[in-house]
Protein backbone atom coordinates (compact mmCIF):
# COMPACT_ATOMS: atom_id res chain seq x y z
CA UNK A 1 0.00 0.00 0.00
CA UNK A 2 1.29 3.65 -0.28
CA UNK A 3 0.64 7.08 0.63
CA UNK A 4 0.13 10.34 -1.11
CA UNK A 5 2.54 13.12 1.06
CA UNK A 6 2.01 16.60 -0.92
CA UNK A 7 4.20 19.41 1.18
CA UNK A 8 3.69 23.19 -0.01
CA UNK A 9 4.76 26.43 1.96
CA UNK A 10 7.76 28.68 1.96
CA UNK A 11 10.95 27.26 0.92
CA UNK A 12 13.54 26.73 3.24
CA UNK A 13 16.49 24.80 3.76
CA UNK A 14 16.34 21.03 4.60
CA UNK A 15 12.71 20.51 4.30
CA UNK A 16 13.10 17.36 2.02
CA UNK A 17 15.95 15.83 4.96
CA UNK A 18 13.11 16.67 7.26
CA UNK A 19 10.33 14.95 5.66
CA UNK A 20 12.14 11.96 4.66
CA UNK A 21 13.36 11.47 7.64
CA UNK A 22 10.52 11.43 9.53
CA UNK A 23 9.50 9.22 7.41
CA UNK A 24 12.89 6.33 7.84
CA UNK A 25 11.63 6.41 11.40
CA UNK A 26 8.40 5.42 10.93
CA UNK A 27 9.27 2.37 8.55
CA UNK A 28 8.23 4.57 5.69
CA UNK A 29 9.93 3.79 2.19
CA UNK A 30 9.52 6.43 0.01
CA UNK A 31 9.56 5.58 -4.10
CA UNK A 32 8.95 8.40 -5.20
CA UNK A 33 9.38 12.03 -5.13
CA UNK A 34 8.46 15.28 -7.52
CA UNK A 35 9.52 18.83 -6.02
CA UNK A 36 9.85 21.96 -7.41
CA UNK A 37 9.96 25.71 -6.09
CA UNK A 38 8.12 28.26 -7.96
CA UNK A 39 9.86 32.07 -6.41
CA UNK A 40 9.82 31.10 -2.95
CA UNK A 41 7.49 28.21 -3.08
CA UNK A 42 8.03 24.71 -2.38
CA UNK A 43 5.90 21.99 -3.74
CA UNK A 44 6.57 18.49 -3.54
CA UNK A 45 4.69 15.55 -3.97
CA UNK A 46 6.42 12.06 -2.57
CA UNK A 47 4.90 8.70 -3.13
CA UNK A 48 5.61 6.16 -0.23
CA UNK A 49 5.78 2.72 0.61
CA UNK A 50 3.78 2.43 4.09
CA UNK A 51 3.66 -1.75 4.23
CA UNK A 52 6.01 -1.50 7.08
CA UNK A 53 5.09 1.09 8.99
CA UNK A 54 5.66 0.76 12.36
CA UNK A 55 2.61 3.15 13.54
CA UNK A 56 -1.05 3.27 13.00
CA UNK A 57 -1.34 4.86 9.79
CA UNK A 58 -3.56 8.15 11.51
CA UNK A 59 -0.94 8.59 13.68
CA UNK A 60 1.72 8.80 11.07
CA UNK A 61 -0.82 11.26 9.39
CA UNK A 62 -0.81 13.35 12.34
CA UNK A 63 3.13 13.42 13.02
CA UNK A 64 3.57 14.42 9.40
CA UNK A 65 1.09 17.42 10.14
CA UNK A 66 2.47 18.32 13.47
CA UNK A 67 5.95 18.20 11.38
CA UNK A 68 4.53 20.48 8.78
CA UNK A 69 3.55 23.32 11.60
CA UNK A 70 6.91 23.05 12.84
CA UNK A 71 8.41 24.37 10.15
CA UNK A 72 5.52 26.17 8.55
CA UNK A 73 4.67 24.38 5.90
CA UNK A 74 1.32 22.33 4.74
CA UNK A 75 2.14 19.00 4.53
CA UNK A 76 -0.73 16.50 3.92
CA UNK A 77 -0.46 12.38 3.97
CA UNK A 78 -3.44 10.42 2.41
CA UNK A 79 -3.74 7.05 1.04
CA UNK A 80 -3.13 6.02 -2.58
CA UNK A 81 -7.00 5.01 -2.54
CA UNK A 82 -8.18 8.30 -2.70
CA UNK A 83 -6.89 8.92 -6.00
CA UNK A 84 -6.96 5.41 -7.57
CA UNK A 85 -11.12 5.76 -6.33
CA UNK A 86 -11.18 9.60 -7.75
CA UNK A 87 -9.32 9.47 -10.80
CA UNK A 88 -9.28 5.74 -12.10
CA UNK A 89 -12.28 4.16 -13.63
CA UNK B 1 4.75 10.39 -11.16
CA UNK B 2 5.09 7.06 -12.44
CA UNK B 3 2.05 6.03 -10.17
CA UNK B 4 -0.25 8.92 -10.37
CA UNK B 5 -0.50 11.94 -12.30
CA UNK B 6 1.01 15.41 -11.01
CA UNK B 7 -1.95 17.17 -11.60
CA UNK B 8 -4.33 14.42 -10.46
CA UNK B 9 -2.59 14.92 -7.05
CA UNK B 10 -2.42 18.72 -6.73
CA UNK B 11 -6.40 18.70 -7.97
CA UNK B 12 -7.61 16.93 -5.40
CA UNK B 13 -5.69 18.37 -2.51
CA UNK B 14 -7.03 21.33 -3.76
CA UNK B 15 -10.87 20.67 -3.83
CA UNK B 16 -9.71 19.25 0.00
CA UNK B 17 -8.70 21.98 1.31
CA UNK B 18 -9.46 25.05 -0.74
CA UNK B 19 -12.80 24.20 -2.46
CA UNK B 20 -14.39 22.63 1.08
CA UNK B 21 -14.81 19.08 -0.74
CA UNK B 22 -16.16 17.05 2.55
CA UNK B 23 -18.38 14.22 3.17
CA UNK B 24 -20.59 15.49 4.80
CA UNK B 25 -21.98 12.39 6.50
CA UNK B 26 -22.26 8.81 7.07
CA UNK B 27 -25.45 7.63 8.16
CA UNK B 28 -26.04 4.34 10.04
CA UNK B 29 -29.44 2.55 9.77
CA UNK B 30 -30.64 1.10 12.23
CA UNK B 31 -34.15 -0.96 12.32
CA UNK B 32 -36.27 -0.82 15.68
CA UNK B 33 -38.77 -3.26 14.58
CA UNK B 34 -37.52 -5.94 17.23
CA UNK B 35 -37.54 -3.24 20.01
CA UNK B 36 -41.63 -3.21 19.49
CA UNK B 37 -43.34 -3.87 22.98
CA UNK B 38 -46.63 -2.74 24.68
CA UNK B 39 -44.14 -1.51 28.10
CA UNK B 40 -43.11 2.29 27.44
CA UNK B 41 -39.81 1.65 29.61
CA UNK B 42 -39.36 -1.43 27.94
CA UNK B 43 -39.59 -0.02 24.52
CA UNK B 44 -37.01 3.07 25.59
CA UNK B 45 -34.60 0.47 27.20
CA UNK B 46 -34.77 -1.65 24.07
CA UNK B 47 -34.27 1.44 21.67
CA UNK B 48 -31.99 3.01 23.49
CA UNK B 49 -29.34 0.01 23.67
CA UNK B 50 -30.18 -1.79 20.19
CA UNK B 51 -28.70 2.30 18.75
CA UNK B 52 -26.04 2.49 20.80
CA UNK B 53 -24.74 -1.32 20.50
CA UNK B 54 -25.34 -1.49 16.69
CA UNK B 55 -23.52 2.15 15.98
CA UNK B 56 -20.93 2.24 19.11
CA UNK B 57 -17.90 1.92 16.35
CA UNK B 58 -19.62 5.00 14.34
CA UNK B 59 -18.04 7.64 15.42
CA UNK B 60 -14.30 6.04 15.96
CA UNK B 61 -14.36 4.42 12.52
CA UNK B 62 -15.63 7.84 10.63
CA UNK B 63 -12.51 9.78 12.52
CA UNK B 64 -10.43 6.77 11.33
CA UNK B 65 -11.71 7.09 7.67
CA UNK B 66 -11.11 10.73 7.64
CA UNK B 67 -7.29 10.77 8.79
CA UNK B 68 -6.67 7.53 6.30
CA UNK B 69 -8.08 9.82 2.92
CA UNK B 70 -7.57 13.09 4.39
CA UNK B 71 -11.00 14.09 3.96
CA UNK B 72 -13.31 15.71 6.09
CA UNK B 73 -16.08 13.97 7.64
CA UNK B 74 -18.56 16.26 8.55
CA UNK B 75 -21.08 14.84 10.70
CA UNK B 76 -21.93 11.03 11.97
CA UNK B 77 -25.56 10.60 11.99
CA UNK B 78 -27.72 7.61 12.67
CA UNK B 79 -31.41 6.77 11.11
CA UNK B 80 -34.17 4.64 12.91
CA UNK B 81 -37.49 2.70 11.17
CA UNK B 82 -40.00 5.91 11.95
CA UNK B 83 -41.21 5.70 14.99
CA UNK B 84 -44.54 5.53 14.33
CA UNK B 85 -44.28 2.19 13.35
CA UNK B 86 -42.71 0.94 16.32
CA UNK B 87 -44.47 2.26 19.25
CA UNK B 88 -48.22 1.98 18.33
CA UNK B 89 -49.07 -0.22 21.69
CA UNK B 90 -48.29 2.81 24.05
CA UNK B 91 -49.82 6.04 24.32
CA UNK B 92 -48.85 9.64 23.27
CA UNK B 93 -47.36 11.15 26.08
CA UNK B 94 -44.72 8.12 26.02
CA UNK B 95 -43.71 8.99 22.50
CA UNK B 96 -42.19 12.07 23.71
CA UNK B 97 -39.53 9.83 25.95
CA UNK B 98 -38.86 7.68 23.35
CA UNK B 99 -37.49 10.80 21.23
CA UNK B 100 -35.55 11.31 24.58
CA UNK B 101 -34.26 7.82 24.81
CA UNK B 102 -33.24 8.52 20.99
CA UNK B 103 -31.57 12.03 21.76
CA UNK B 104 -29.87 10.32 25.07
CA UNK B 105 -28.56 7.32 22.55
CA UNK B 106 -27.11 10.33 20.15
CA UNK B 107 -25.25 11.61 23.34
CA UNK B 108 -23.73 8.96 24.34
CA UNK B 109 -22.38 7.60 20.77
CA UNK B 110 -21.41 11.14 20.32
CA UNK B 111 -22.97 11.43 16.67
CA UNK B 112 -24.55 14.64 15.26
CA UNK B 113 -28.26 13.94 14.86
CA UNK B 114 -30.32 11.17 15.02
CA UNK B 115 -33.32 10.88 12.36
CA UNK B 116 -36.47 9.00 12.05
CA UNK B 117 -39.02 10.41 14.71
CA UNK B 118 -41.60 10.34 12.19
CA UNK B 119 -44.75 9.11 10.39
CA UNK B 120 -45.87 7.94 6.76
CA UNK B 121 -49.63 9.13 6.57
CA UNK B 122 -49.77 9.66 2.23
CA UNK B 123 -52.79 7.89 2.05
CA UNK B 124 -54.03 8.27 5.40
CA UNK B 125 -53.13 8.65 9.07
CA UNK B 126 -53.41 5.30 11.86
CA UNK B 127 -53.73 5.42 15.25
CA UNK B 128 -49.75 5.14 15.69
CA UNK B 129 -49.30 8.16 13.17
CA UNK B 130 -51.50 10.58 14.58
CA UNK B 131 -50.70 10.11 18.03
CA UNK B 132 -46.76 10.62 17.45
CA UNK B 133 -47.64 13.64 15.06
CA UNK B 134 -49.69 15.16 17.58
CA UNK B 135 -46.38 15.53 20.10
CA UNK B 136 -44.06 16.04 17.69
CA UNK B 137 -43.52 19.74 19.27
CA UNK B 138 -42.88 18.71 22.67
CA UNK B 139 -40.07 15.92 21.25
CA UNK B 140 -38.12 18.67 19.56
CA UNK B 141 -38.65 20.53 22.09
CA UNK B 142 -37.18 18.81 24.84
CA UNK B 143 -34.32 17.08 22.64
CA UNK B 144 -31.29 18.38 21.26
CA UNK B 145 -29.93 15.88 18.21
CA UNK B 146 -33.87 13.99 16.99
CA UNK B 147 -35.21 15.20 13.83
CA UNK B 148 -38.34 14.55 12.91
CA UNK B 149 -40.12 14.38 8.99
CA UNK B 150 -43.40 13.27 7.96
CA UNK B 151 -44.28 11.70 4.70
CA UNK B 152 -47.29 13.40 3.77
CA UNK B 153 -47.90 13.03 -0.15
CA UNK B 154 -47.20 10.27 -2.73
CA UNK B 155 -47.59 10.31 -6.51
CA UNK B 156 -49.08 7.06 -6.00
CA UNK B 157 -51.29 8.00 -3.22
CA UNK B 158 -52.06 11.60 -3.82
CA UNK B 159 -51.86 14.46 -1.39
CA UNK B 160 -53.72 14.08 2.33
CA UNK B 161 -54.82 17.45 3.07
CA UNK B 162 -55.59 16.44 6.24
CA UNK B 163 -52.28 15.70 7.20
CA UNK B 164 -50.95 18.56 5.73
CA UNK B 165 -53.11 20.66 7.89
CA UNK B 166 -52.25 18.71 10.79
CA UNK B 167 -48.42 20.01 9.95
CA UNK B 168 -49.20 23.09 9.70
CA UNK B 169 -49.88 23.52 13.73
CA UNK B 170 -47.46 21.32 14.62
CA UNK B 171 -45.30 24.01 13.19
CA UNK B 172 -46.53 26.99 14.22
CA UNK B 173 -46.85 24.92 18.34
CA UNK B 174 -42.96 23.46 17.47
CA UNK B 175 -41.79 27.56 17.07
CA UNK B 176 -43.96 28.13 19.64
CA UNK B 177 -42.50 25.50 22.32
CA UNK B 178 -38.79 26.33 20.87
CA UNK B 179 -39.17 30.13 20.64
CA UNK B 180 -36.06 30.89 23.43
CA UNK B 181 -34.09 29.14 20.58
CA UNK B 182 -34.60 31.67 17.65
CA UNK B 183 -37.64 28.40 16.81
CA UNK B 184 -35.30 26.02 16.26
CA UNK B 185 -37.62 23.26 16.66
CA UNK B 186 -38.40 23.85 13.30
CA UNK B 187 -35.10 23.45 11.53
CA UNK B 188 -35.40 19.52 12.60
CA UNK B 189 -38.74 18.96 11.12
CA UNK B 190 -39.47 18.50 7.45
CA UNK B 191 -42.73 17.39 5.43
CA UNK B 192 -42.11 15.64 2.57
CA UNK B 193 -44.00 14.01 -0.55
CA UNK B 194 -42.38 11.01 -2.43
CA UNK B 195 -40.00 10.52 0.58
CA UNK B 196 -36.93 8.47 -0.47
CA UNK B 197 -36.55 5.40 2.54
CA UNK B 198 -32.73 5.38 2.29
CA UNK B 199 -31.75 9.48 2.49
CA UNK B 200 -28.63 10.11 5.12
CA UNK B 201 -29.21 14.05 4.82
CA UNK B 202 -30.95 15.37 7.72
CA UNK B 203 -33.43 15.86 8.94
CA UNK B 204 -35.42 13.84 6.40
CA UNK B 205 -33.08 10.40 7.60
CA UNK B 206 -35.31 7.62 8.23
CA UNK B 207 -34.70 3.55 7.69
CA UNK B 208 -37.39 2.73 5.37
CA UNK B 209 -39.45 -0.75 5.64
CA UNK B 210 -37.74 -1.91 2.84
CA UNK B 211 -34.00 -2.04 4.55
CA UNK B 212 -31.41 -4.65 5.94
CA UNK B 213 -31.29 -4.56 9.68
CA UNK B 214 -28.45 -1.81 9.01
CA UNK B 215 -26.82 -0.14 6.68
CA UNK B 216 -24.39 2.26 5.40
CA UNK B 217 -25.34 5.64 3.75
CA UNK B 218 -22.95 8.39 2.65
CA UNK B 219 -24.18 11.63 1.32
CA UNK B 220 -21.36 13.70 0.07
CA UNK B 221 -20.72 17.36 -0.38
CA UNK B 222 -18.92 19.65 -2.55
CA UNK B 223 -20.71 22.93 -4.19
CA UNK B 224 -17.08 24.77 -4.44
CA UNK B 225 -15.86 22.01 -6.26
CA UNK B 226 -18.11 22.24 -9.30
CA UNK B 227 -17.87 25.95 -8.56
CA UNK B 228 -14.02 26.11 -9.01
CA UNK B 229 -14.37 23.34 -11.91
CA UNK B 230 -16.92 25.98 -14.06
CA UNK B 231 -14.49 28.71 -13.60
CA UNK B 232 -11.43 27.33 -14.80
CA UNK B 233 -13.66 26.74 -17.91
CA UNK B 234 -13.99 29.97 -18.54
CA UNK B 235 -16.94 31.52 -21.26
CA UNK B 236 -17.32 27.47 -22.74
CA UNK B 237 -20.87 26.09 -24.15
CA UNK B 238 -23.68 24.98 -21.55
CA UNK B 239 -22.71 21.66 -23.42
CA UNK B 240 -19.37 22.04 -22.35
CA UNK B 241 -20.27 22.97 -19.36
CA UNK B 242 -22.73 20.04 -18.56
CA UNK B 243 -19.94 17.60 -19.64
CA UNK B 244 -17.68 19.60 -16.58
CA UNK B 245 -19.92 19.58 -14.06
CA UNK B 246 -20.52 15.68 -14.74
CA UNK B 247 -17.18 15.29 -14.79
CA UNK B 248 -17.05 16.42 -11.21
CA UNK B 249 -19.69 14.79 -9.60
CA UNK B 250 -18.04 11.35 -10.44
CA UNK B 251 -15.02 12.29 -9.12
CA UNK B 252 -16.59 13.41 -6.03
CA UNK B 253 -19.52 10.42 -5.94
CA UNK B 254 -16.45 8.47 -6.16
CA UNK B 255 -14.54 9.73 -3.46
CA UNK B 256 -18.16 8.85 -1.28
CA UNK B 257 -18.11 5.71 -2.56
CA UNK B 258 -14.52 4.73 -1.10
CA UNK B 259 -15.93 6.09 1.94
CA UNK B 260 -19.01 4.27 1.87
CA UNK B 261 -17.13 0.71 1.40
CA UNK B 262 -14.57 1.40 3.71
CA UNK B 263 -17.60 1.97 6.42
CA UNK B 264 -18.95 -0.90 5.91
CA UNK B 265 -16.12 -2.84 5.04
CA UNK B 266 -15.07 -1.47 9.62
CA UNK B 267 -18.11 -1.60 10.48
CA UNK B 268 -19.31 -4.93 9.25
CA UNK B 269 -22.36 -3.42 8.18
CA UNK B 270 -23.49 -3.70 4.13
CA UNK B 271 -23.32 -0.81 2.13
CA UNK B 272 -26.57 0.74 1.09
CA UNK B 273 -25.85 4.03 -1.24
CA UNK B 274 -23.73 6.81 -1.99
CA UNK B 275 -25.97 10.21 -2.14
CA UNK B 276 -24.51 12.62 -4.15
CA UNK B 277 -25.65 15.75 -3.13
CA UNK B 278 -24.96 19.41 -3.45
CA UNK B 279 -25.39 20.49 0.05
CA UNK B 280 -24.00 23.58 0.64
CA UNK B 281 -22.81 25.23 4.23
CA UNK B 282 -23.11 28.33 5.35
CA UNK B 283 -18.67 28.63 4.70
CA UNK B 284 -17.74 31.00 2.19
CA UNK B 285 -16.75 28.94 -0.83
CA UNK B 286 -19.52 26.23 -0.16
CA UNK B 287 -22.61 27.60 -2.00
CA UNK B 288 -25.24 26.26 -4.45
CA UNK B 289 -25.97 29.51 -5.43
CA UNK B 290 -22.40 30.41 -6.00
CA UNK B 291 -22.57 27.64 -8.44
CA UNK B 292 -25.39 29.11 -10.39
CA UNK B 293 -23.82 32.70 -10.57
CA UNK B 294 -20.24 31.30 -11.74
CA UNK B 295 -22.55 29.73 -14.28
CA UNK B 296 -23.13 33.09 -15.97
CA UNK B 297 -26.21 34.42 -13.61
CA UNK B 298 -25.65 37.85 -11.92
CA UNK B 299 -27.48 36.73 -9.05
CA UNK B 300 -29.44 33.78 -8.06
CA UNK B 301 -33.37 34.89 -8.15
CA UNK B 302 -33.03 36.45 -11.44
CA UNK B 303 -34.65 34.78 -14.47
CA UNK B 304 -32.47 32.08 -15.91
CA UNK B 305 -32.15 30.73 -12.46
CA UNK B 306 -34.33 27.71 -13.06
CA UNK B 307 -32.71 26.65 -15.93
CA UNK B 308 -29.25 27.01 -15.05
CA UNK B 309 -30.43 24.86 -11.82
CA UNK B 310 -32.20 22.16 -13.75
CA UNK B 311 -28.88 21.76 -15.94
CA UNK B 312 -26.82 21.39 -12.76
CA UNK B 313 -29.10 19.05 -11.22
CA UNK B 314 -28.99 16.50 -13.86
CA UNK B 315 -25.40 17.12 -14.68
CA UNK B 316 -24.61 16.13 -11.15
CA UNK B 317 -27.15 13.04 -10.94
CA UNK B 318 -25.78 11.77 -14.62
CA UNK B 319 -21.87 12.43 -13.25
CA UNK B 320 -22.90 10.58 -10.19
CA UNK B 321 -24.59 7.37 -11.14
CA UNK B 322 -21.95 6.06 -12.80
CA UNK B 323 -19.62 6.62 -9.96
CA UNK B 324 -21.21 4.53 -7.53
CA UNK B 325 -22.74 0.92 -7.58
CA UNK B 326 -25.90 2.38 -5.72
CA UNK B 327 -27.01 5.91 -5.68
CA UNK B 328 -30.14 6.66 -3.86
CA UNK B 329 -31.28 9.63 -1.46
CA UNK B 330 -31.93 12.59 -2.85
CA UNK B 331 -29.42 12.97 -4.86
CA UNK B 332 -28.67 16.48 -6.82
CA UNK B 333 -28.74 19.58 -5.87
CA UNK B 334 -29.86 21.45 -2.28
CA UNK B 335 -31.12 24.56 -2.18
CA UNK B 336 -31.24 25.77 1.61
CA UNK B 337 -31.94 29.44 2.09
CA UNK B 338 -29.88 29.69 5.92
CA UNK B 339 -27.30 26.89 4.92
CA UNK B 340 -25.75 28.82 1.91
CA UNK B 341 -24.32 31.67 2.24
CA UNK B 342 -24.93 32.74 -1.97
CA UNK B 343 -28.86 32.00 -1.09
CA UNK B 344 -28.39 34.59 1.78
CA UNK B 345 -27.18 37.34 0.22
CA UNK B 346 -29.33 36.82 -2.55
CA UNK B 347 -32.62 36.93 -0.80
CA UNK B 348 -31.23 39.78 1.68
CA UNK B 349 -30.74 41.90 -1.72
CA UNK B 350 -34.10 40.92 -2.60
CA UNK B 351 -33.10 38.70 -5.89
CA UNK B 352 -34.87 35.40 -4.88
CA UNK B 353 -38.48 35.48 -3.89
CA UNK B 354 -40.10 32.35 -1.77
CA UNK B 355 -42.34 32.03 -5.14
CA UNK B 356 -38.37 31.47 -7.51
CA UNK B 357 -37.45 29.29 -4.97
CA UNK B 358 -40.32 26.95 -5.28
CA UNK B 359 -40.27 27.12 -9.05
CA UNK B 360 -36.19 26.12 -7.83
CA UNK B 361 -37.59 23.30 -6.81
CA UNK B 362 -39.55 22.00 -9.56
CA UNK B 363 -36.10 20.93 -11.66
CA UNK B 364 -33.98 20.52 -7.85
CA UNK B 365 -33.35 17.84 -5.59
CA UNK B 366 -35.20 18.50 -2.52
CA UNK B 367 -37.94 21.67 -1.79
CA UNK B 368 -38.14 24.51 0.44
CA UNK B 369 -35.55 24.21 2.84
CA UNK B 370 -34.48 26.30 5.66
CA UNK B 371 -36.52 29.10 5.05
CA UNK B 372 -37.35 31.55 7.54
CA UNK B 373 -41.00 33.31 7.91
CA UNK B 374 -42.69 35.82 9.92
CA UNK B 375 -43.46 34.53 12.96
CA UNK B 376 -47.42 35.87 12.82
CA UNK B 377 -47.63 33.76 9.80
CA UNK B 378 -51.22 31.67 9.92
CA UNK B 379 -51.67 27.87 10.28
CA UNK B 380 -53.64 28.35 7.19
CA UNK B 381 -50.61 29.86 5.28
CA UNK B 382 -48.36 27.26 6.01
CA UNK B 383 -50.41 24.59 5.28
CA UNK B 384 -50.97 26.21 1.58
CA UNK B 385 -47.35 26.54 1.40
CA UNK B 386 -47.06 23.04 1.99
CA UNK B 387 -49.39 21.48 -0.25
CA UNK B 388 -47.95 24.24 -3.11
CA UNK B 389 -44.77 22.64 -2.94
CA UNK B 390 -46.02 19.42 -2.32
CA UNK B 391 -47.79 19.32 -5.49
CA UNK B 392 -44.79 19.60 -7.60
CA UNK B 393 -43.26 16.72 -5.75
CA UNK B 394 -46.45 14.93 -6.59
CA UNK B 395 -47.54 16.20 -10.26
CA UNK B 396 -43.18 15.45 -11.28
CA UNK B 397 -42.58 12.17 -9.35
CA UNK B 398 -39.96 13.44 -7.84
CA UNK B 399 -39.08 14.24 -3.93
CA UNK B 400 -39.88 17.46 -2.28
CA UNK B 401 -39.89 19.12 0.73
CA UNK B 402 -40.80 21.12 3.00
CA UNK B 403 -38.63 22.54 6.25
CA UNK B 404 -40.30 26.19 7.04
CA UNK B 405 -39.71 28.70 10.16
CA UNK B 406 -42.02 30.31 11.57
CA UNK B 407 -39.47 32.63 13.62
CA UNK B 408 -41.44 34.19 16.34
CA UNK B 409 -40.99 38.01 17.37
CA UNK B 410 -39.56 38.59 14.11
CA UNK B 411 -40.52 40.02 10.74
CA UNK B 412 -39.53 40.63 7.10
CA UNK B 413 -36.28 42.13 7.01
CA UNK B 414 -35.21 40.67 10.58
CA UNK B 415 -32.82 37.82 10.67
CA UNK B 416 -32.18 34.83 12.24
CA UNK B 417 -29.35 33.21 13.70
CA UNK B 418 -28.88 29.05 14.01
CA UNK B 419 -25.52 28.74 13.91
CA UNK B 420 -23.38 25.63 13.14
CA UNK B 421 -24.42 23.63 9.58
CA UNK B 422 -28.02 25.32 10.08
CA UNK B 423 -26.39 29.02 9.32
CA UNK B 424 -28.71 32.01 9.33
CA UNK B 425 -31.75 33.11 7.51
CA UNK B 426 -33.12 36.62 6.66
CA UNK B 427 -37.32 36.32 6.92
CA UNK B 428 -38.66 36.12 4.21
CA UNK B 429 -42.19 37.40 2.85
CA UNK B 430 -44.72 35.86 2.64
CA UNK B 431 -48.55 36.34 0.38
CA UNK B 432 -50.68 36.97 3.31
CA UNK B 433 -53.94 35.82 1.23
CA UNK B 434 -55.77 33.26 2.70
CA UNK B 435 -56.00 29.56 1.66
CA UNK B 436 -58.48 29.22 4.74
CA UNK B 437 -61.55 27.76 2.54
CA UNK B 438 -59.91 25.30 0.72
CA UNK B 439 -57.38 23.72 3.44
CA UNK B 440 -60.07 23.23 5.42
CA UNK B 441 -61.97 21.17 3.06
CA UNK B 442 -60.26 18.39 3.97
CA UNK B 443 -59.75 15.09 2.73
CA UNK B 444 -57.07 13.85 -0.11
CA UNK B 445 -55.45 15.47 -3.49
CA UNK B 446 -56.09 12.67 -5.90
CA UNK B 447 -52.87 10.79 -7.05
CA UNK B 448 -52.48 12.57 -10.60
CA UNK B 449 -52.91 10.79 -14.16
CA UNK B 450 -49.78 9.61 -15.63
CA UNK B 451 -50.74 9.24 -19.21
CA UNK B 452 -52.03 12.45 -21.58
CA UNK B 453 -49.09 14.28 -20.31
CA UNK B 454 -48.82 17.90 -21.21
Amino acid sequence: MKAVITVTGKDNIGIIAAVSSECANYGVNISDISQSVLKDYFAMIMIANIDSITIDFGEFVDKMKALGQKRCLDIHTMHEDIFNSMHRI
Amino acid sequence: MAIFEFNDILETVEMIRDENLDIRTITMGISLFDCVSDDEKILCGRIYDKICKKAENLVSCGDSIEKRYGIPIINKRVSVTPISLVAGAIPAKGYVNIAKALDKAASTLGIDFIGGFGALVQKGMSDSAAKLISVIPEALAETNLVCSSVNVASTKAGINMDAILEMGSVIKRTAHLTRDKDCIGCAKLVVFANVPEDNPFMAGAFHGMGEAETVINVGVSGPGVVAGAIKKAGGCSLLELAEIVKKTAFKITRMGQLVAREASDKLNVPFGIVDLSLAPTPAVGDSVARILETMGLERCGGCGTTAALALLNDAVKKGGVMASSSVGGLSGAFIPVSEDAGMIEAVRMGALSLEKLEAMTAVCSVGLDMIAIPGDTSVDIICGLIADEISIGVANTKTTAVRVIPVIGKNVGDEVEFGGLLGSAPIMPISTYSPHDFISRGGRIPAPIHSLKN
